[in-house]
C-alpha cells in the first residue's frame, strides 16, 4: 500500500510508511496509551467540572462558611453573633425532623423540615426553584421539597405527605421543588450512604415551623458567612460560646459539612485515582515502547547505516526515531481525549443521579486534554529514547556489517540430567530465553504487568460486595434501627420490646460530642452499644467483630488518624447535650472499619460517664418479617420516632446509587486492563516473530512443518506467559494495595483481597490474550515468505 | 588523464583492528593510499584483504587504529563524530553491495534523502536520469530488478554531486549484464561530473576499467598499476 503524501520530507515519509508496515503493534500500543488517557480525563475532567460546579453553585447560592446547631437559642442572640469579627451574615433557622408517612411506602421516612423566608429569600444557603412556587406564607402546610427525594417518589406540585410534626399528624402539600448547596449529597443524620426514597428536605414558611416546633422567637439552627481571610476556627470559637448556654451542639465550618465534606472526599477520590491508574497504565506503555521499538531499530540497522553513510546526523536519526514513538503516543492520546471527553460526559450525569447540582457544567478541561497529551508525547519519548539512542549509536561502518552472530551456550537446565533428552525446538526456546534473559525479563514483566492491572480491575468486582457483606450483613445485623426525637428513658425500651413484630431488641445510644486532641477535633457522636451487640456490631474490616470494652472508646482507623491518636492515648469529650460535661476518655482500641468516622463505647460506660441510667436514643431490632408492616405501621404513629431505617431499604439504596457508581467505574477498570494485557502480549508475540523469523524460515527451510516451527516461537510466548503469572499475582496485589489506598477517606475505606476468583479471571484473561496473539501470530508465520527473507541480510 | 598535482585523499600508514565476536581482526597494515582529482580507482583484493575498511575509512564511516588520512587540508583521523558526518554529507556518496535503499520510500525518494540534506544538490529526476532510470522514478526497491537498485543508489551517491565517489562492491551481487549497466553509470559519473571515483571488488575483470589499480592482500598495499588505456564497462567480461 503506497500512502502518497505531498512535499513531505523523505524522511517523514519513511516514518509514515514504516508505522503503517508495523499497524498492529502501534495499533497495539496506541490503544494502551489510549486507555490511560482515556480515563486520565474522564476522572481529571469530571474533577475539574464538578470542583468549577460546585465553587459557583456554592458561591451562588450563598453556602455558609460556618454551621451549627442549639436547643432553642432566642432570636436576640442573632445580633451579638453577628457582631463575631469576620462574620458578615448570619442566617437564622428551624430545622425539625420528622417522620414521614408517604403514601404507597410502608416504612416510614424521615423528613427534615427547614425554615425559610417568604419567597425563598434567604440571606444564606438560598434553594433554588426548580418547579413550582414558594409556599404562601398565609398556607402552613406548603413545603418546597427537594428535588431528589421527589424524584424517587415520582412527587410534583401538588403530591401530598403526611409528617409527624410535634406529635401531631398533619398532611403536607408540595407547591415546589428545590435543590440546596447545603444537600447537594443527601444523606440522613448518622448514616454515610444516601437513600432519596427514606429521607427528603423540605422548606417551610418560618412562621408556620416555627410555631409547630414552639420556636417563636427562637431559632435552632445557625450559618455564618464569613469575610474574606476570616478565621472560622476563631469564629467557630466564639459561635460555640454564645450558644452553650442555649444548648449548641458545636459549630463546624463548611469542610466538614455533612454535605460538602462527602463531595470533598469523594472529589479527593477522583483526582488520586485520576492520577495514579493512568499512571501505571502509561508506565506500561513507555515499556512495550521500548520493547517494540527496540527490535524495530535492530531491524533497521541496515538502514540507519546507510543514512548515516548519506551524511544524517545522529541528532537526526534520534529525532526520526523518536518521532516514531511520538506519532504513536499521539494518535493514542488523541483517541484517549476524545474517548475520555465522551466517557466523562456520561460519568458526569452519573455524578448527578447522587450530587445534585442544578446544573452540572461538564466540560472537557483543556488543561486535562492538553496535560494528557504532553504526558503521553513525554512518556512515548522516554520509553523509545533508550532504545533510539542505542541503535543510533552504532557506527555506520559497523552497522553495515552483519551483527556478529549471538553467543549461545547451553543453557542451565540441560546440564541437569533430566532435560538432556529435550528436542531440539525445545533447546532453542530455552536457550533463546537464557541468552537474552534481561529482554525475556522484560517479556515477562510486560506481560506480567498487563495481569497485574487486570487482577486489580477484577479486584474491585470484589470489593463492593465485600463492603456489602462487611457492612450489611455482618456489621448491620439489625432488620430495622429506630432513632427517636430525644433521648428517653429506660421504659422507652419496654416499649419497643412490645412493638408488633420484634424478637430482639438492642439499646442505642448517641451522644452527640466534640472529641478534641490538641488542636485537632471533629464534631461527631459518640454510639453507644451493649457491650457485645448481637445486632449494630463494631466490625474490622478484615476480621471479626469487635466486643466493646468495659471502659474508653473505640474510634474508627481513620478517627484516629484524624485526631492523631493511638489506642491507649486520651480524647477530651466535649458533650454537647444536656449538662454538656467534659471528659478526659482512654481509646481503648482502633477498628480498622469502613465506612465513615465512628466513635463507640459500651453504653454503660457512656452512661455511667454521662451520669444518668437506662437513657437510651434508639434501638436496633430484629424483627418477624411477617410483621413487618404492622411494626411500621405502628412506628409511623409514634411521635418519639425521629427516624426509621430498614436495612433491606438502606441496602437496596445504595445499591441502586454507590454500588451503581462503583460498577461503573469498575468496567472501566477491567475494560482497559483487557486492552493493555492483549496490548502487551500481542507485542511480546509480534517482536519475538520479527526477532526469529529469519532463524524459523531456516528451518522451514531444512524440512520443518509449520506445525514444529510455530511450535518453537509459540512455545516461547507459553513460556513467558506462564512465567508471568505468577509475576502479575504479585504486582497486582501491591497496585492493588496502592489503589485502595488511594482510593480510601474518610468517607469510606475500600478492603483490598486478592480473591481466587479474580485472580483465576486475571490469569484466563492473559492466556486468553496470549492465544489470541499467538493465532494472529501463526497467521504470519504460515504465509512466511521462505525465501524473501533467507534472501535479505539482516 | 594526467596526475593532478594535488590529491584528494592522502593516507598513509593506517592500521585497523576490529573486535568480530570473540576475535580481534587486524585488517590494515600499514596501507598507504593517495587518491587525485577526477580519477577512477579500483581497489583490488580477495575478501578479507580490508578494501572495505580502506574504504569506510576514506569514507568516513570507520577511523583507523593508529595512521593519518587527509581530505584536501582536513585530517580525517582527527575529526570527530559530528566533522565526519558533516563530511560524508557534504563530500561524499557512496554505493553499497547491497544497495541499503530504504524500502520504504520509492526511487525518487531515496535520492531525495540526500538532496534535501545537500548544498547544491541536482534534483532527484536529472540524479535518476543519469542513470537512466527516468522510467523507474515511482518504484519502491521491492519493484526493482537488483541493477536498478543499485542504479538508484549510485543516483543517490551522485546527486549531491560530491567530490569523491566511493563504490563498496557495487557488482557484488549482480550477473554480468546487469553488473555492466551498473558500472557503466559509475564510469559516466565519472568522466561527466569528473568525480573521483574507487570502486573496490575482488573481480579482476573490472580492474580493466580503472586510470589505477591497486591490490590489496591481508591488510597491505601488495601493488599499484597504471592502466595506459582504460577499457569501456561493455568490453569487460567476467
Amino acid at each position: 500500500m503506497v500512502i502518497r503524501v505531498p512535499r513531505l520530507p523523505a524522511l517523514d515519509r519513511k516514518l509514515l510508511r514504516d508505522l503503517w508496515e508495523m499497524k498492529g503493534q502501534a495499533l497495539a500500543i496506541a490503544a494502551v496509551i489510549a486507555a490511560g488517557v482515556t480515563m486520565f480525563v474522564t476522572y481529571l475532567s469530571n474533577f475539574d467540572s464538578l470542583e468549577r460546579t460546585l465553587d459557583s453553585y456554592y458561591q451562588r447560592q450563598r453556602f455558609a462558611d460556618v454551621f451549627a446547631s442549639a436547643e432553642r437559642a432566642p432570636a436576640r442572640l442573632a445580633a451579638r453573633i453577628e457582631a463575631i469579627p469576620g462574620v458578615v451574615t448570619v442566617a437564622t433557622r428551624v430545622v425539625a425532623e420528622v417522620t414521614l408517612d408517604v403514601p404507597g411506602m410502608p416504612e416510614p421516612a424521615t423528613g427534615r423540615l427547614i425554615s425559610m423566608p417568604p419567597d425563598g429569600a434567604a440571606v444564606l444557603n438560598t434553594v433554588s426553584l426548580r418547579r413550582g412556587r414558594w409556599p404562601e406564607p398565609s398556607r402552613p402546610d406548603e413545603v418546597v421539597a427537594s428535588e431528589m427525594f421527589c424524584e424517587a417518589h415520582g412527587f410534583g406540585p401538588g403530591s401530598r405527605l403526611a409528617a409527624i410534626i410535634n406529635g401531631r399528624r398533619r398532611t403536607l402539600t408540595i407547591v415546589g421543588i428545590g435543590l440546596s448547596p447545603e444537600f447537594v449529597y443527601s444523606v440522613r443524620p448518622g448514616e454515610i450512604f444516601p437513600d432519596n426514597q427514606r429521607f427528603g428536605i423540605f422548606w417551610m414558611d418560618r412562621q408556620a415551623l416555627a410555631s409547630a416546633f414552639d420556636m417563636e422567637g427562637g431559632f435552632n439552627d445557625v450559618s455564618l458567612k464569613l469575610a474574606r481571610g476570616a478565621s472560622a476556627d476563631e469564629a467557630i470559637v466564639r459561635l460555640d460560646r454564645l450558644l452553650q448556654p442555649y444548648g449548641g451542639r458545636g459549630a463546624y465550618p463548611r469542610a466538614l459539612q455533612v454535605s460538602a465534606w462527602t463531595i470533598d472526599n469523594e472529589l479527593r477520590q477522583l483526582r488520586t485515582f485520576g492520577f495514579i491508574t493512568p499512571l501505571i497504565f502509561l508506565s506500561v506503555a513507555a515499556f512495550i515502547l521500548n520493547i517494540a521499538l527496540a527490535r524495530a531499530l535492530a531491524l533497521q540497522r541496515p538502514q540507519i547505516a546507510a543514512l548515516k553513510a548519506l551524511g544524517y546526523t545522529n541528532r537526526e536519526l534520534g529525532w526520526h526515531y523518536v518521532k516514531w514513538a511520538l506519532a504513536i503516543a499521539a494518535a493514542g492520546a488523541l483517541a484517549g481525549v476524545l474517548a475520555g471527553n465522551w466517557l466523562g460526559a456520561q460519568m458526569a450525569g452519573m455524578y448527578n443521579e447522587f450530587f445534585r447540582f442544578p446544573m452540572l457544567d461538564y466540560r472537557l478541561s483543556v488543561g486535562v486534554a492538553a496535560a494528557s497529551l504532553a504526558g503521553s508525547l513525554l512518556v512515548a519519548a522516554a520509553g523509545a529514547q533508550s532504545a533510539v539512542r542505542h541503535a543510533v549509536a552504532v557506527p555506520p561502518a559497523e552497522a553495515m556489517r552483519p551483527e556478529s552472530p549471538a553467543r549461545y551456550r547451553q543453557s542451565a537446565g540441560e546440564r541437569w540430567r533430566v532435560l538432556r533428552r529435550l528436542s531440539q525446538p525445545a533447546r532453542m526456546v530455552l536457550r533463546n530465553l537464557e541468552r537474552q534473559p534481561l529482554r525475556a525479563l522484560m517479556s515477562v514483566v510486560g506481560i506480567a504487568f498487563a495481569g497485574a492491572i487486570l487482577i486489580v480491575g477484577f479486584g474491585f468486582i470484589d470489593v463492593m460486595d465485600v463492603l456489602i457483606d462487611e457492612q450489611f450483613i455482618r456489621a448491620m445485623r439489625q432488620d430495622v434501627t429506630v432513632t427517636f426525637v430525644r433521648p428517653l428513658s429506660a421504659d422507652a425500651m419496654h416499649a419497643v420490646n412490645r412493638l408488633p413484630g420484634v424478637i430482639e431488641a438492642e439499646p442505642l445510644r448517641v451522644v452527640p460530642a466534640r472529641l478534641r486532641v490538641g488542636h485537632r477535633h471533629r464534631t461527631l457522636a459518640i454510639t453507644g452499644l451493649v457491650a457485645d451487640p448481637q445486632l449494630s456490631r463494631v466490625v474490622e474490616r478484615t476480621g471479626g467483630a469487635l466486643a466493646l470494652p468495659a471502659r474508653g472508646l473505640v474510634l474508627s482507623k481513620m478517627l484516629g488518624d484524624v485526631l492523631g491518636v493511638a489506642s491507649g492515648g486520651t480524647v477530651i469529650v466535649e458533650v454537647l447535650e444536656g449538662a454538656r460535661p467534659v471528659f478526659d476518655v482512654p481509646v481503648a482500641a482502633l477498628v480498622d472499619d469502613s465506612v465513615g468516622l465512628q466513635a463507640y463505647m459500651e453504653i454503660g460506660a457512656l452512661r455511667t460517664l454521662m451520669r444518668e441510667g437506662g437513657t437510651v436514643s434508639g434501638a436496633a431490632l430484629m424483627v418477624d418479617h411477617t410483621r413487618l408492616d404492622a411494626l411500621n405501621a405502628e412506628l409511623k404513629q409514634l411521635p418519639e420516632v425521629a427516624g426509621v431505617a430498614t436495612r433491606a431499604a438502606t441496602l437496596g439504596s445504595f445499591r441502586e446509587t454507590m454500588a451503581e457508581q462503583m460498577n461503573l467505574i469498575i468496567f472501566f477498570n477491567v475494560f482497559f486492563s483487557g486492552v493493555i494485557a492483549f496490548g502487551v502480549v500481542y507485542n511480546a508475540a509480534r517482536v519475538s516473530l520479527s526477532e526469529r523469523s529469519r532463524e524459523l524460515a531456516s528451518l522451514r527451510v531444512l524440512g520443518f512443518t509449520r506445525a514444529e516451527v510455530s511450535l518453537i516461537l509459540l512455545g516461547e510466548l507459553a513460556l513467558l506467559t506462564i512465567l508471568s503469572l505468577p509475576v502479575g499475582a504479585a504486582i497486582g496485589w501491591g497496585l492493588g494495595r496502592l489503589m485502595t489506598d488511594a482510593f480510601n477517606s474518610e468517607v469510606y475505606r475500600l478492603p483490598f483481597t486478592l480473591t481466587a476468583q479474580a485472580v483465576a479471571w486475571a490469569f484466563l484473561t492473559v492466556i486468553g490474550a496470549a492465544a489470541i496473539s499467538a493465532l494472529a501470530v501463526r497467521r504470519r508465520l504460515d504465509r512466511l515468505d521462505l525465501v524473501a527473507v533467507l534472501k535479505s541480510r539482516e | 588523464m594526467t596526475e593532478a598535482p594535488a590529491p584528494v585523499f592522502v593516507a598513509r600508514n593506517l592500521t585497523k583492528v576490529y573486535p568480530m565476536g570473540e576475535v580481534q581482526v587486524q585488517a590494515l597494515r600499514g596501507v598507504d593510499f593517495d587518491v587525485f582529482p577526477g580519477e577512477f580507482v579500483v581497489l583490488l583484493g580477495p575478501s578479507g584483504s580490508g578494501k572495505s575498511t580502506l574504504l569506510n575509512i576514506l569514507g568516513g564511516l570507520d577511523v583507523p587504529t593508529s595512521g593519518h588520512v587527509v581530505y584536501r587540508n582536513q585530517d580525517l583521523t582527527a575529526a570527530g563524530d559530528a566533522a565526519l558526518t558533516e563530511y560524508r554529507r557534504d563530500h561524499v556518496g557512496f554505493v553499497f553491495q547491497f544497495y541499503n535503499l530504504i524500502p520504504s520510500l520509492t526511487a525518487r525518494e531515496n535520492v531525495a534523502l540526500v538532496t534535501e540534506i545537500a548544498a547544491s544538490p541536482m534534483t532527484p529526476e536529472e540524479a535518476l536520469g543519469l542513470v537512466g532510470l527516468t522510467e523507474r522514478l515511482d518504484h519502491f526497491p521491492a519493484q526493482l530488478s537488483g541493477g536498478e537498485q543499485q542504479r538508484v543508489a549510485i543516483a543517490r551517491a551522485i546527486a549531491k554531486r560530491p567530490e569523491v565517489l566511493l563504490c563498496d562492491e557495487p557488482t557484488g551481487a549482480l550477473d554480468i549484464t546487469t553488473g555492466v549497466v551498473v558500472l557503466e553509470a559509475i564510469a559516466r559519473v565519472n568522466r561527466e561530473l569528473d568525480t573521483a571515483t574507487v570502486v573496490i571488488t575482488h573481480n579482476a575483470a573490472i580492474a580493466g576499467m580503472a586510470h589505477r589499480v591497486v591490490r590489496l592482500a591481508d591488510g597491505r598495499v601488495v601493488s599499484v598499476e597504471r592502466n595506459q588505456t582504460c577499457v569501456s564497462a561493455r568490453e569487460l567480461s567476467w
